[in-house]
């Protein structure tokens, strides 16, 4: 199933943000999304994840379909890497974790409490936590943010299974990921303030 | 959804996990009681469903501002709202694991505080009916106050402006079930008042709380 997004317009804090915005991404694709910050890329992850309403415009196949990584991992300090990791598959309905374990090199790091770990082992639990979704789209916001290369690495390789698997992926990022996904710049969508005819109806 | 009860009552019984904090307060309180009123047993014996109520109430609001707070600075928060469990079915999860670590363990110990307080003896058995009846209550409209001030720096003192005066009814209706108790009166309207009231909010907030938590994480 296709994620169709069609003519979407989508606001920040109730400023809009982006608008016109329309695109497709087909199964086995990876879409890396690009624009200055503040345009709105972590807005329209939102959007598309159901945290939030669009503005208008339509978003077509997304439904109970998206696993979402925000900025934060969502861990518990005083829980192990095991116990985070099982946490998160079981919400999801998923049991085994080992694969995801593996991808991201944490075996060694597994009986650690999560609140021990370095900002980089930290991004690549929450990572990991994503194989365990166990769901077809993933939504990642700046994946590789305190990744050094090997685990920027692993991370390509992680999406690219994910992908050669019938998988798709959404992902905002200022690096070169080396995957052969399209370039989604956002930046010509930037929400216009609207043209007043009317200063006087526009004040009121 | 069992997980998650699971995973916040390890979290709470964890070091730093806050689990603990509302027994030590409603100790605290009721032990201080008898040295601020003076130590004359009749004044105790009238005071004590009150003063037990209170403390327990209290003790239970201590520990509201972290119920959601956590799970929203974490980003834990905005993955749940993401995952396959309705947010309904999130926050009666939550306020159960509340009630679990910081209501029972408050009716557990009330009995024991009790005879600090010189409770009469058939006020025993009603203190902790009205409170095991009661405390799930709290919890629940306590879950509502934390859902509408999440993501609010220092949220806590609005929080408690906001849940206290929910939580007026369930406190008279408490305490009144456990003075009669304990003067030996009829205590039937009051319990079922007080019944009323828990099974209503446990059967709507929820929803409320839902739905006041999508406003807050857009």
């Amino acid at each position: 199933m296709i994620l169709t997004v069609t003519d979407l317009a989508i606001a920040r804090g109730g400023v809009p943000v982006l608008e016109g915005l329309s695109f497709a991404l087909p199964p086995g694709k990876a879409l890396i999304l690009r624009g200055p910050n503040g345009i709105g890329k972590t807005t329209l992850l939102r959007t598309l994840a159901g945290l939030q309403q669009p503005l208008s415009g339509r978003i077509e196949g997304a439904e109970d379909r998206i696993a979402y990584a925000a900025h934060s991992d969502g861990l518990k300090p005083t829980l192990t890497v095991t116990e985070n990791l099982i946490f998160w598959a079981s919400v999801f309905g998923t049991r085994d974790i080992q694969p995801a374990l593996e991808a991201f090199a944490l075996n060694e790091l597994a009986d650690r409490h999560a609140g021990n770990l370095s900002a980089g082992q930290k991004r690549r639990l929450g990572l990991a936590r994503m194989l365990v979704t166990g769901r077809p789209i993933w939504m990642l916001d700046e994946p590789t943010v305190s990744l050094d290369k090997t685990a920027v690495a692993m991370f390509a390789d992680a999406v690219r299974a994910h992908l050669g698997q019938g998988g798709s992926a959404l992902i905002a990022t200022h690096i070169d990921l080396g995957l052969d996904g399209e370039v989604l710049d956002v930046g010509p969508n930037k929400a216009r303030p609207k043209a007043l005819d009317d200063l006087d109806g526009g004040f009121l | 959804m069992i997980a998650l009860l699971l995973r916040d009552l390890k979290l709470a019984f964890r070091a730093g996990g806050g689990f603990g904090l509302g027994l030590a307060f409603f100790l605290i309180v009721t032990v201080l009681v008898p040295f601020s009123v003076g130590p004359q047993s009749s004044l105790l014996a009238t005071i004590a469903p009150g003063v037990l109520w209170l403390g327990a109430l209290l003790a239970c609001l201590l520990s509201l501002d972290r119920l959601l707070a956590l799970d929203w600075e974490d980003g834990s928060l905005d993955l749940l709202a993401t995952a396959p469990l309705p947010l309904e079915s999130v926050v009666t999860i939550k306020a159960l694991a509340h009630w679990i670590t910081t209501g029972l363990p408050l009716v557990l110990a009330a009995p024991v505080l009790g005879v600090l307080l010189n409770l009469p003896g058939p006020g025993f058995g009603w203190l902790v009916v009205s409170l095991l009846i009661g405390t799930p209550a709290l919890s629940v409209i306590g879950t509502f106050g934390a859902a509408l001030t999440v993501g609010l720096k220092r949220g806590g003192l609005l929080l408690s402006l906001l849940v206290l005066p929910l939580y007026v009814p369930t406190l008279i209706f408490g305490a009144e079930v456990a003075r009669r108790g304990a003067t030996g009166m009829e205590v039937q309207t009051p319990l079922l008042m007080l019944a009323g009231i828990t099974a209503a909010t446990v059967a709507l907030l929820p929803f409320a709380s839902a739905a006041v938590l999508r406003i807050n994480l857009r």
